[in-house]
């Protein structure tokens, strides 16, 4: 093999070296991107839960306006297509920032039911929470087991 | 000393060691002075967790549990598979009150088998008389299961069961790892942690024989139902206050409104039966505890 003919071969190397390196560290920006606006959308239900549940916990006075505002918001928020944040490569085998299971991607019915489940929560909290403390809280009561039916499934614990 | 002499001495000391490992069973009239109280035995399996390992895998939440069991367990010496504990002909059925009693007390099996430590005696066996005759009553009323029991998945040397009494005689405690609980509330929550719920089989690291290092008692351990960690939540891991903690464990909501996540819905789906007054021991007790960086 003459020089000339060996410059292909170590650029290939080179070459395939690169891709490694790069793809250890290199996560698509639309992966981060699906990953950062399901985390966005999951706390904007805790913020509202938070009013809720402060109410329900006796930790804040109930209003039967703000219990109205949060419960409507959670319905809203619930009704959201979510397919377009979990994409393809974004579970936690594929991307150390998340700790969505894989199971999201192989068991889509599943996913379907729990996402059914808890919108039926959001709903009835939405149709009591306005109406008394005691109809808020008996409500809360399904959308914890909405939010852990989900959470049991489909996501890891932290590292 | 001659071959046939050498031989002798191997035999009898076998002999010796298989005797010192054989289970010794309970008593027959063991539970002569003591009524099972069905209504309370389902706080006790609630506090136990009973269903989270040994209803059908598909079961769903809110109906009677069918404790059909099947469910796998991996762990470094193989797959467990929780048996069909339900009271039909598959299950418990013919077994007595005192014969289920020495399955959770002292993890002895029916026919004088050792059972393996997957299922949590070495915390049930700290469960009072009265909580076991209880929780028995209580089974007898769920429904029954046709499913077949599920063989072990066990390479050797631990498929043979007598070295499982070998484990218990280095691992099967009477005494508790807090021991100076100083109040009735730490006794309760105590009692709670401890011996029902047996928290410390998740959330307490283990050592290379599967035993629970209690000196990180509760320290958080890698999760052994698959990736990721069971978390520390000893003061040294977990800021949350008792209230905090009492109402996780009542509504499964962090204080920050995320939700409890993983195997731990099941147990909040349990212990969320429970009086406050038991939430708020178990609280306490975590407070007690040796905190773990």
């Amino acid at each position: 093999m003459t020089p000339m003919t060996k410059m292909p071969l170590i650029s290939a190397v080179l070459g395939m070296v690169a891709t490694v390196a790069v793809g250890a560290n290199h996560v698509d920006p639309a992966v981060t991107a699906a990953i950062k606006s399901r985390q966005s959308h999951m706390q904007l239900f805790a913020f509202n839960l938070g009013t809720l549940g402060g109410m329900a916990q006796g930790k804040t006075e109930y209003d039967a306006e703000k219990a109205q505002v949060a419960a409507s918001n959670l319905a809203a928020l619930s009704s959201v297509d979510f397919s377009p944040y979990f994409v393809v490569g974004s579970s936690n085998a594929d991307v150390s920032e998340t700790r969505a299971l894989p199971a999201i991607w192989e068991d889509p019915e599943g996913v379907l039911a729990a996402l059914a489940q808890l919108q039926g929560a959001t709903a009835e909290m939405a149709d009591s929470a306005g109406g008394g403390l005691e109809g808020l809280q008996a409500a809360m009561s399904a959308l914890g087991g909405a939010c852990g039916a989900c959470h049991q499934a489909y996501r890891a614990p932290y590292n | 000393m001659p071959f046939a002499a050498w031989s002798a001495l191997l035999a009898a000391l076998t002999l010796l060691v298989m005797i010192a490992l054989r289970p010794a069973p309970l008593p027959e009239d063991l539970f002569d002075q003591l009524t099972g109280d069905r209504s309370r035995g389902r706080l006790v399996f609630a506090a136990s967790g009973c269903s989270s390992c040994h209803s059908a895998p598909e079961a769903k939440p809110g109906s009677a549990p069918v404790l059909s069991g099947g469910r796998g367990f991996k762990s470094p010496f193989g797959t467990f598979y929780a048996p069909n504990v339900s009271p039909g002909p598959s299950g418990l059925g013919f077994w007595t009150d005192v014969e289920i009693a020495d399955a959770i007390l002292n993890g002895v099996g029916r026919g004088s088998t050792h059972l393996y430590p997957a299922f949590p005696y070495t915390a049930y066996t700290h469960m009072s008389q009265q909580d076991a005759v209880d929780l028995i009553a209580y089974l007898r009323t769920l429904p029954p299961s046709p499913a077949a029991n599920k063989s072990h998945d066990i390479g050797f040397p631990f498929n043979i069961r007598l070295g499982v009494g070998a484990w218990k005689l280095l691992y099967l405690r009477e005494g508790w790892v807090l021991d100076n609980a100083t109040s009735p509330e730490l006794e309760r929550g105590r009692y709670l942690v401890e011996a029902l719920g047996h928290c410390g089989e998740c959330h307490t690291p283990r050592n290379f024989l599967g035993a629970l290092d209690t000196s990180r008692w509760l320290g958080g351990a890698p999760n052994p139902a698959g990736e990721g960690t069971i978390p520390n939540i000893t003061s040294g891991g977990l800021a949350w206050s008792e209230d905090e903690i009492t109402t996780f464990l009542k509504t499964g909501f962090t204080p920050t409104f995320d939700s409890a996540g993983g195997e731990m819905v099941k147990v909040i789906a349990g212990l969320s039966q429970l009086p406050q007054s038991d939430l708020e021991a178990i609280a306490a007790y975590l407070k007690a505890v040796p905190p773990i960086d």
